[in-house]
């Protein structure tokens, strides 16, 4: 097999969940974003062991032992990331990314979302969290 | 280029490895391929979120395919356990207990897509262009024994990568206690501000904390 076809699968992919990242509203829709570029990761260290343990007698097999690694760091950060954004929807009642603007710098440093009672609680979940 | 010299046959096979005449399993890379993107495509455009997390289904079910085409065996398996098995199934979960809309949403798309669609379709053109003209050349041998199957893969990560591998469980136990304490924390909030309710003067300083934690739901509902 040409070592093209993974790359460029794993390429494609990879802008693809940037797409995503940098189009979505949605935080959980961003998090699946995340998920497609570390699997394009994944594709190209397996594709890259495959080659070098034939070409260059590669033994270590790093490719695929980064790959596990991979795998379960993107399962601890989906854990983390979920609840990050639960803890934010149970603040705000809202997960939208647009909507989180406390640290905004610029002209309108506070978004319309962030006023009222829940905006001190939330600031405070956040700043213990 | 760079082999020995017993493998000057298969280098010579490399040479001979032509785009225009595929091989069979480059045909099923190629076909499985065009679905996984197919399904990524449309997991970061649809706007019906549950319908996302499916078609992340089909695209992380194809990687594994493509896994075991490239026979990194292992591999593959753990993605569909690790994967389409809990990944999918938290994400789902996660849609659930947010409240995403079953239907179509209308913003589930920022007011940046433009710019993201430029930002990424200029990334992917950047990557292809390098990786092709990178890799044009280059073949791997998909035959003989398999590169990934578990023997394998278990022999190289507990003989040399035996460190990592123990730090990466000290990693999930720390990414454990992190989700519980990011989990429990607004519910012992919940469970500890019911009884100032009927002293409501005592907490006086602080009615927005009480406020949001006896009733997050309907308050959550109300905004």
């Amino acid at each position: 097999m040409h070592l093209a076809y993974p790359a460029v699968l794993s390429a494609l992919l990879f802008c693809t969940g940037l797409y995503g990242v940098l189009a979505r509203r949605n935080a959980i829709l961003v998090l699946m974003s995340v998920e497609l570029m570390l699997n394009a990761v994944n594709l190209n260290l397996v594709a890259f062991d495959v080659w070098l343990s034939r070409a260059a007698r590669e033994t270590l097999h790093s490719g695929q032992a980064l790959t596990l690694f991979t795998i379960a760091i993107a399962a601890a950060e989906i854990g983390i990331g979920l609840a990050i954004v639960l803890a934010v929807y149970r603040n705000r009642g809202t997960s939208d990314i647009d909507k989180l603007r406390d640290t905004a710098e610029g002209p309108e440093t506070r978004g319309p979302g962030t006023e009222g009672p829940g905006s001190s609680a939330a600031e405070k979940a956040e700043a213990t969290a | 280029m760079r082999l020995a010299s017993p493998e000057m046959p298969l280098n010579l096979a490399a040479a001979q490895h032509g785009f225009l005449s595929p091989t069979g399993v480059e045909i099923a890379f190629l076909l499985v391929g065009l679905v996984t993107f197919g399904a990524a495509l449309v997991t970061v455009t649809t706007r019906q979120l549950v319908h996302a997390a499916l078609w992340l289904v089909v695209a992380l079910g194809g990687l594994a395919v493509e896994y075991l085409l490239l026979t990194a065996e292992f591999i593959a398996w753990v993605q569909v356990l690790i994967y389409v098995g809990s990944v999918v199934v938290l994400l789902l979960f996660g849609l659930m207990l947010t409240r995403a809309p079953i239907g179509r949403s209308p913003d589930a798309d920022s007011g940046n897509r433009w710019a993201a669609l430029t930002v990424a379709v200029a990334a992917a053109v950047a990557l292809v262009w390098v990786v092709v003209d990178a890799f044009r050349t280059t073949w791997i041998d998909l035959n003989g024994p398999a590169a990934g199957s578990t023997r394998v893969t278990g022999e190289s990560l507990f003989r040399h990568w035996v460190l990592p591998f123990e730090a990466l469980s000290v990693l999930l136990l720390a990414a454990l206690v992190g989700a519980i304490v990011l989990s429990r924390k607004a519910k012992a909030e919940s469970e500890s501000s019911p009884p100032p309710v009927n002293s409501r003067a005592v907490t006086e300083s602080s009615p927005s904390v009480t406020d949001s934690g006896i009733h997050p739901v309907e308050q959550e509902g109300a905004r």
